[in-house]
């Protein structure tokens, strides 16, 4: 549908049409009320010069985008919902000029990758080449394919549509809203449709991730540290689009990191994880090594690595219930450790 | 030549993102200057300076940054041409949110952050409705949904423009920025005759024109009032 066409359809008929043009109007602080039998473009007519002045509005502008947004939702809503089954690395250079002995390295959903390398070995660039879906067109000169062909490149720069969703180390919520209104407005913006069940299930899981439980009316601000993450990835894996999930290391404080984990892959997500925990690189089905901007090494995690894990999560748990033990006002004794 | 304007909130990160841009560039050797436009005060010259970046810089003072911005901007568009530049990047801080120094057929950058809150996309007006990027920064600070939410109101005020994330901190997404900035085929040899974007507000009034005293007596030009009527 073009812009002109948009702009002969009557505001009534746009809105009965497409449900979601109700926040484009919204956002573009354009009021309605009583003028829905008019057709957009004499809606945008009806102002003076000085009226659409003061609003700094233009209303062929204003046409235009809203086409384009009805485009951009349309396509959006009726998309297959997961259509990323792999994501290929073929090798570059690294940061001397070096090409990456590799070749080509395929990760599939449900797959948890850990990346280890010293600071600025080039970590955060390889997880930057994901995101861009890297066409030898960045410093590594890596390509990136999804479910092995040449990506869309609708990944670098659709809003609603991110390849990739990241959750970082010092996140945080800075809005002022409740749990449950903080979870409405992103159930909002994702278009989904059963807004109540999903937003229960959100609630429930962070509760199920987090030291401590906490109410859907509790402001967000005030989650603790350990409550927050567990929200948030909840909240990610539930409710975010996007197939891949870059962690930059999962802090330990209050909450259940295995249990986060396992979470986002029944979501059917890939996971990178940036990590030095040896419980969570051991976590993860593969390790990359990052050395001097490349890919060093790939390495699966050995049979023997996994019997060790056994005994990493034994210690981590024990240290998980001291904490939990010092949370409860309890005196630790030798035998706490057992 | 190429010139970008780059805009956006005072502090929103618009030198954080523009030096790490330029430093994705120094491999491919592409020249870079800058201007800062602002008005009263700013010390981002020595910041690009301190990065080795060619800068000048003009305050407003008593004028709206916006036309002074519109009446100098030839003038440094020749000097960005006489230092040999590839590209001159405007940067200047947009301060009542309603004008946008944006020229059509000169690539718009509107740089804004996700601490802003999210209804702050629809309080701006051109500077960030007419704009050909939208960078959001400080990403890094808040979670990804209220990265998502973020975007998807920008996107609704302005949904033809490009919304990419870039971290001023660490330079995350600069690089990418970078490739959709510099294009040789869109140089330009002078700004004569070239039009902005959208007009600047008719306002005119005798406190634009140094007028001190409160009062209706000393109220000439263009003279609104507000109506307090429920
Ligand atoms: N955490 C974080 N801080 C950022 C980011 N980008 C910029 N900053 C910080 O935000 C502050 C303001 O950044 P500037 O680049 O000076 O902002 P500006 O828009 O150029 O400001 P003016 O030119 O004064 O209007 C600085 O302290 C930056 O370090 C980001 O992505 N994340
Ligand atoms: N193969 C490469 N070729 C050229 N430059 C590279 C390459 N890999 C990384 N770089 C550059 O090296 C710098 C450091 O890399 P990066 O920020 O990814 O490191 P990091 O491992 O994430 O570090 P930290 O642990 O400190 O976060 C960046 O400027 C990046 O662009
Ligand atoms: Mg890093
Ligand atoms: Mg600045």
């Amino acid at each position: 549908m073009s812009a002109t066409v948009i702009g002969n359809k009557s505001i009534k008929e746009l809105l009965d049409k497409y449900t979601f043009a109700q926040s484009f109007l919204e956002q573009n602080n354009l009021v309605i009320d009583g003028k829905e039998h008019l057709t957009m473009k004499e809606y945008l007519a009806s102002f003076t010069v000085e009226e659409a002045e003061d609003m700094a509005l233009d209303p062929h502008t204003i046409l235009m985008g809203f086409e384009e947004y009805i485009q951009q939702m349309l396509s959006f809503l009726g998309e297959d919902k997961s259509d990323v089954e792999s994501l290929t690395i073929n090798a570059g250079k690294d940061k001397t000029g070096k090409q990456e002995s590799f070749g080509s390295f395929t990760i599939k959903t449900g797959e948890i990758i850990a990346i280890v390398g010293p600071t600025g070995s080039g970590k955060s660039r390889l997880l930057g080449d994901i995101e861009w879906v890297a066409q030898r067109d960045t410093p590594t000169s890596r390509e990136i394919l999804i479910n092995g062909e040449k990506p869309d490149f609708k990944w670098r720069f659709s809003t609603s549509d991110k390849l990739v969703a990241q959750l970082s180390q010092n996140m945080n919520f800075v809005m002022d809203l409740t749990v449950a209104e903080f979870l409405d407005l992103h159930a909002e913006s994702r278009m989904v449709e059963n807004k109540k069940d999903i937003i229960e299930k959100i609630i429930t899981c962070a509760n199920d991730l987090a030291g401590e439980k906490f109410e859907r009316e509790l402001p967000i601000t005030s989650l603790s540290g350990g409550q927050s993450r567990a929200l948030m990835i909840s909240d990610t894996a539930i409710l975010s689009k996007s197939p891949i999930i870059l962690i930059d290391e999962i802090e330990n404080a209050g909450i259940d990191r295995k249990k986060a984990l396992s979470f986002l892959l029944s979501q059917d997500k890939i996971v990178l994880m940036a990590t030095h925990d040896p419980m969570l690189a051991l976590l993860g089905d593969k390790r990359i090594v990052i050395k001097n901007g490349g890919i060093h090494k790939i390495i699966e995690t050995t049979k023997e690595e996994r019997s060790m894990l056994k005994e990493i999560e034994a210690v981590d748990q024990k240290v998980q219930n001291l904490r939990a033990s010092l949370r409860q006002g309890e005196i630790l004794k030798p035998e706490s450790f057992n | 030549m190429n010139l970008v304007t780059v805009s956006g909130p005072p502090s929103s990160g618009k030198t954080a993102v523009i030096l790490k841009t330029i430093e994705s560039y120094q491999k491919q050797e592409i020249s870079v200057g800058v201007i800062k436009f602002d008005c009263l005060y700013t010390d981002d010259d020595i910041v690009y300076e301190k990065a080795g970046i060619k800068v000048r810089k003009g305050l407003s003072g008593g004028l709206c940054p916006d036309h002074y911005f519109v009446s100098n901007i030839e003038e440094a568009f020749a000097w960005g041409q006489k230092e040999n530049f590839d590209v001159l990047i405007s940067e200047s801080a947009g301060l009542c949110n309603r004008c946008s120094p944006y020229i059509k057929d000169i690539k718009a950058i509107c740089v804004i952050d996700n601490l802003s809150g999210i209804n702050t996309p629809r309080k701006i007006g051109p500077m960030l409705k007419s704009a050909d990027i939208v960078v959001i920064t400080k990403g890094d600070i808040v979670s990804q949904a209220e990265r998502e939410v973020f975007a998807s109101r920008v996107s609704m005020v302005n949904p033809k423009a490009i919304v990419m994330h870039v971290n001023g901190l660490t330079g995350q997404g600069s690089f990418e920025l970078g490739t959709l900035l510099y294009d040789k085929k869109l140089d330009t040899d002078n700004l004569k005759g070239k039009e902005l974007r959208f007009s600047m507000p008719s306002a005119l009034c005798s406190y634009c024109l140094g007028e001190k005293r409160i009062g209706a007596d000393y109220q000439m030009g263009n003279v609104r009032k507000i109506n307090l009527e429920k």
